[in-house]
């Protein structure tokens, strides 16, 4: 079982991920790679895709990776990770390399649900064993809060403002897990910084598994978002809590949550502290809109909790 | 030259593809990311089934599209493996983002190109405008006129890219169809002896060596940007010096000797010369032999190297003839054809300047016969106007 003493442990004897990265005050992506990196015992080496991660932390000749770490383009993570892996297995076969060691790859949400899309695909098909753990902060951060197949009904974003003829994004958001899911590979995962525990734990279990292993996590942009830097949890603990971003496993096609809400919030108190969605509440409250957006919430929890008891039944 | 060594040697009927897959074979790579494109296919489907047959240890990787094919080479290329591919046209300008970066982070990965027409309109069929697409991409760009030299050259191509002194990554091209699908004659070395030729792959600092971490592929800025691009320019001056030493050795391994950076044929008292890239040098060896018993001072200048542009020993072989005839097999819209703007420029350096013409030949696979060829000595006899591009074989 995992625990903050033993995460702590780790980071001290092998400090894998340092700070004096540039990455703003309040950005949860650090969280995420923290945790992820300090969960995992054996070497890693790491595959990273444009965005804020790489810009922050690898400004030549500066890098906060004390571990083996490779930046090739925006779209190709998965790819460059396949590459990678197959390495691996072939100089481990003729005698190259003796060690086990886990790949494991980082991309926003712009690069997986959007332009990363087909080359993760590629790479969980052909089975290569590698962690691709997406830091979902909804939209194209370090290009300036740009919409994104990740980006929710009605939030606002510089590509999709709000304006006299517009309230933001009219679309709804990608489901990203399910479309990794129907690649019927051995763990996929939905985690979050809100819950460290549990993305500790995911990301264990992730690594363990003889093929590829896909955890998307929420992570929140207090730039883009529009909410205090020292909000970040607790607003990505509340997208966890009124069931926008339920945590569950799907382990060899079978579901399940990890965790529950005793009482499922209004979706309004995740909505409310975020500037992205102002618009939703002032000048006047969209009722509408608001509806509407709880009406899709209430259907997606339903369909997941009913996708999470077919499976606890079959496996009874 | 070379033809009449190989007469002694024992020779298998190969096509050009296959030629390629047996060099890849015998070059041991760690991995292969392979996706299929015409004409390249027979490339890749060649060397799976050595794979499959267990005559080479290599991670195929069947990826999904050539972006991710050349997404993977670099990612296994910095892990610390020998990578090897192949790809054409439209597989080529998919992998060209991604081309960029593999040489600007140093990946020694060898393709091979077997060259067609780019889209549009869509066409299976040879010409140079992938290979000329990529010119800028920092590769070395090898030309092959047949078969054989499609093998050597990969061979000696994939050792070059290796040279601690180059580490940049290599195009070995052969013409779609006109080489990749035609069977010749052609002499392979042994196993052992390409092997040693080429010795295990060592990289400078695999990523995989989690000892000594790396971080590779960084954010430059304007403080360092420029710095490291002129690597590259160091790098690439690196390379002619390289593959003179290299050929002078794999002469005495094969008994075929690449001398200099070009081949030079009937070239020595030539007033009139031809400079062509690929298998058209075949055809235009027929024409000047033609030419020849004409009593006409006709050579030809047949690049092996594009990438990186010889132009010192170009200017050299150029100085003092009354005319050239540069022959490309691609446009460059706009403007003057790829290897007429090159050349153009190298002879800068020269005081006895020839006329330069430029024709545009066999774009999308038009066929180009010997008498086409000879029909050009024509224009610079006559000292034609030099100043307009011409055309070979189109229909007004």
């Amino acid at each position: 079982m995992p625990n903050t003493k033993a995460l702590a442990m780790r980071e001290e004897r092998e400090k894998r991920f340092t700070g004096a990265h540039a990455l703003c005050a309040g950005c949860g992506t650090p969280i995420a790679v923290r945790a992820v990196l300090n969960a995992i015992e054996e070497p890693v080496v790491v595959v990273t895709a444009t965005g804020c991660l790489e810009v922050a932390t690898t400004r030549y000749p500066t890098t906060a990776w004390n571990v083996p770490w490779l930046h090739v383009a925006f779209e190709n993570a998965a790819a460059v990770a396949s590459g990678v892996e197959s390495a691996y297995r072939v100089l481990r076969r003729r005698g190259r390399i003796s060690k086990e060691i886990r790949v494991v790859a980082f991309a926003g949400d712009g690069g997986t649900y959007d332009i990363g899309l087909q080359a993760l695909s590629g790479a969980l098909e052909r089975g290569h064993r590698f962690l691709y753990v997406c830091c979902d902060n909804e939209a194209y951060m370090n290009t300036g809060n740009q919409r994104s197949g990740a980006t929710p009904f009605a939030a606002q974003t510089t590509t999709a403002p709000v304006g006299q003829e517009s309230f933001g994004k009219i679309q709804r958001r990608k489901d990203l897990t399910e479309i990794v899911v129907a690649h019927r590979i051995p763990y996929v995962a939905q985690a979050s910084i809100g819950d460290w525990y549990d993305l500790v734990t995911k990301v264990r279990k992730a690594v363990s598994q003889d093929g590829p292993s896909f955890i998307n996590v929420m992570t929140s942009c207090p730039r883009g978002w529009g909410h205090d830097s020292s909000q970040t949890v607790k607003i990505t603990r509340l997208a966890i809590e009124t069931c926008f971003w339920p945590l569950f496993e799907v382990e060899d096609g079978r579901w399940r949550l990890t965790y529950i809400p005793e009482e499922k919030l209004p979706i309004e108190m995740w909505l409310r502290p975020q500037k992205r969605f102002a618009h939703l509440f002032e000048p006047q409250e969209q009722t509408e809109l608001l509806r509407e957006i709880q009406k899709q919430i209430d259907r997606d929890w339903e369909r997941l909790l009913r996708r999470c008891e077919v499976s606890a039944s079959a496996s009874v | 030259m070379a033809l009449k060594m190989l007469e002694r040697e024992e020779r298998t009927l190969l096509t050009g593809a296959e030629a390629a897959a047996h060099a890849m074979r015998q070059l041991r790579p760690a991995v292969v990311p392979v996706y299929p494109i015409t004409p390249q296919t027979p490339i890749i489907e060649t060397f799976a089934q050595f794979v499959a047959d267990g005559l080479v240890d290599t991670e195929i990787i069947n990826v999904e599209s050539e972006h991710s094919a050349m997404s993977a080479a670099v990612g296994a290329s910095c892990a610390g493996a020998r990578v090897l591919t192949a790809t054409s046209s439209q597989g080529l300008a998919l992998m060209l983002e991604i081309c960029y970066i593999a040489s600007a982070m140093r990946c020694p990965i060898g393709m091979a190109v077997g060259s067609r027409a780019l889209s549009g309109p869509i066409n299976i069929h040879c010409d140079h405008s992938d290979s000329m697409m990529a010119r800028d991409a920092g590769w070395i760009q090898i030309f092959c006129e047949n078969a054989q030299e499609a093998y050597d050259l990969s061979v000696v191509g994939q050792r070059l890219a290796e040279d601690g002194r180059v580490l940049l990554p290599v195009m070995t091209i052969q013409d779609g169809f006109t080489i990749t699908h035609s069977a010749e004659p052609v002499a392979l070395l042994p196993d052992d002896a390409v092997a040693e030729f080429v010795g295990e792959y060592q990289a400078l600092y695999p990523l995989l060596d989690t000892d000594h971490p790396t971080t590779q592929g960084p954010f430059a800025l304007p403080d360092y940007y420029f710095e490291i691009k002129r690597q590259q320019v160091d790098a690439m001056a690196n390379v002619g010096g390289v593959w003179s030493e290299l050929q002078e050795e794999f002469a005495k391994l094969s008994g075929r000797y690449y001398r200099g950076v070009f081949e030079a044929y009937k070239l020595d008292d030539a007033d009139y010369v031809y400079v062509i890239l690929g298998a058209t040098a075949g055809t235009a060896k027929v024409a000047i032999d033609r030419l020849r018993r004409q009593r006409k001072r006709v050579g030809l200048l047949k690049l092996w190297l594009f990438r990186p542009f010889p132009a010192r020993e170009i200017a050299q072989a150029l100085q003092g003839r009354k005319a050239v005839a540069i022959l490309d097999r691609a446009l460059s819209l706009g403007s003057w054809g790829p290897l007429y703007s090159e050349i153009s420029a190298a002879l800068n350096a020269i005081s006895a300047r020839p006329v330069l013409y430029n024709y545009i030949y066999g774009l999308g696979g038009r066929d180009i016969r010997p008498e086409q060829l000879m029909s050009i000595v024509n224009d610079l006899e006559c000292e034609a106007n030099a100043d307009v591009q011409r055309f070979i074989g189109l229909r007004e």
